[in-house]
């Protein structure tokens, strides 16, 4: 089969350039935040997972300290764990092979895996988004933090609003249903009640206990919040819907 | 030089976190407790960051033209707008309030 032919790798390059392009927000956003050229660079190279990369720089231009950034990025990056179980027991790569693999374990690859059915067209679908995501994830952190640098006042041009619409942008995706919704609130109040009360960027880590705790000690699906910034099946039923159906499939069988 | 630091740790931290997925025994990731605090802390976090985002400063509270940039990064969102959209309108919606004088 020619390579471009497969379907999973069609899903793959289409979310590559999807979610690639909005690098330029995220390298915009840091040299607004005040990083430089090969600050932002770093993240997006050696974290590159990009909703802890937002939370690192969103910290700290909210006057938050550099541990409490790391803090922050370091537990919203915690579901990348979770994905790298499920890639390690849906792709089994061998040896070396893990070690490239788990740095392009994030929401996109895997959901791109997970929506493709048959080992060999998942692997396609992991390897396309993940090294198509990176490659073009990078190529647009440095276009926008050029721009960025060469802008000015960024709040002229209203970048600090761009950071609020950008944290929603991440955060809309995951809010199907009730309780993620709950937990929306409850964590949004949490921050109000513990910004005049504690040093900036700690009101996020007391959401983030919070919304834990939530996780903790409530019954509900154990998949929620694990939905992809960029959904790679959009036209399709929801991954839940599908594995609801092979379920009860599965069942009737 | 500082910040470096802890840039560099936060990028250890997020790459051992993903490797982790890869050897430690399912058995420990697999517990649906622990996926679900996984899941949970994610939504936590980035309504948090918007709620800081939008409304902090500092440690006060403050109603400005961010306001703006979260209600019609909202509307934008509600009618399916890709990311890359919202994050634009987010930032016009912040620039016009401010040149309309609400800082």
């Amino acid at each position: 089969m020619k390579l471009l032919e497969s379907p999973a790798v069609k899903v793959g390059l289409s979310i590559s350039i999807a979610t690639g392009l909005y690098g330029v927000s995220f390298g915009a956003l840091a040299s607004a935040s005040g990083f430089n050229f090969w600050q932002t660079m770093t993240f997006s190279l050696l974290m590159f997972s990009g909703g802890s990369q937002f939370a690192f720089i969103g910290v700290v231009a909210g006057g938050g300290s550099g541990i409490a950034a790391m803090t922050a990025a370091a537990l919203l990056g915690l579901r990348n764990g979770i994905y790298g179980m499920q890639m390690n027991a849906l792709l089994r790569p061998g040896g070396w092979l893990k070690y490239p693999q788990a740095h392009i374990t994030i929401d996109e690859s895997t959901a791109t895996a997970s929506g493709q059915s048959g080992p060999d067209e998942q692997r396609r679908g992991f390897w396309t988004a993940g090294i198509g995501i990176f490659v073009l994830w990078n190529i647009f952190t440095a276009v926008g933090a050029l721009a960025g640098d060469a802008l000015g006042d960024p709040k002229q041009w209203g970048l600090d609003g761009a950071a609020v619409a950008a944290f929603l942008g991440l955060l809309w995706p995951r809010l199907k249903g009730r309780e993620p919704w709950a937990i929306a609130a409850a964590a949004s109040l949490a921050t109000i009640i513990a910004v005049p009360l504690v040093p900036a960027g700690v009101p996020i880590l007391v959401a983030a206990v919070v919304a834990g705790a939530i996780g903790w000690f409530s019954h509900g699906r154990s998949d929620e919040g694990m939905e992809p910034d960029v959904d790679p099946y959009p036209h399709e039923r929801s991954r839940a819907d599908q594995a609801d159906q092979a379920r009860k499939q599965r069942n009737a069988e | 030089m500082n910040l470096w630091v802890w840039i560099l740790i936060a990028c250890g931290l997020a790459y051992l976190t993903k490797l982790s997925g890869y050897f430690v025994p399912a058995k420990l990731l697999r517990s649906p407790r622990m996926m679900r605090v996984a899941g949970t802390m994610t939504i936590g976090l980035l309504a948090s960051l918007t709620v800081v985002n939008a409304v902090a400063s500092g440690q006060s509270l403050a109603f400005d033209a961010r306001l703006g940039a979260l209600v019609a990064g909202a509307i934008a969102l509600w009618l399916r707008a890709p990311f890359l959209v919202v994050v634009i309108v987010g930032s016009a919606a912040a620039a016009c309030l401010r040149l309309l004088g609400w800082h």
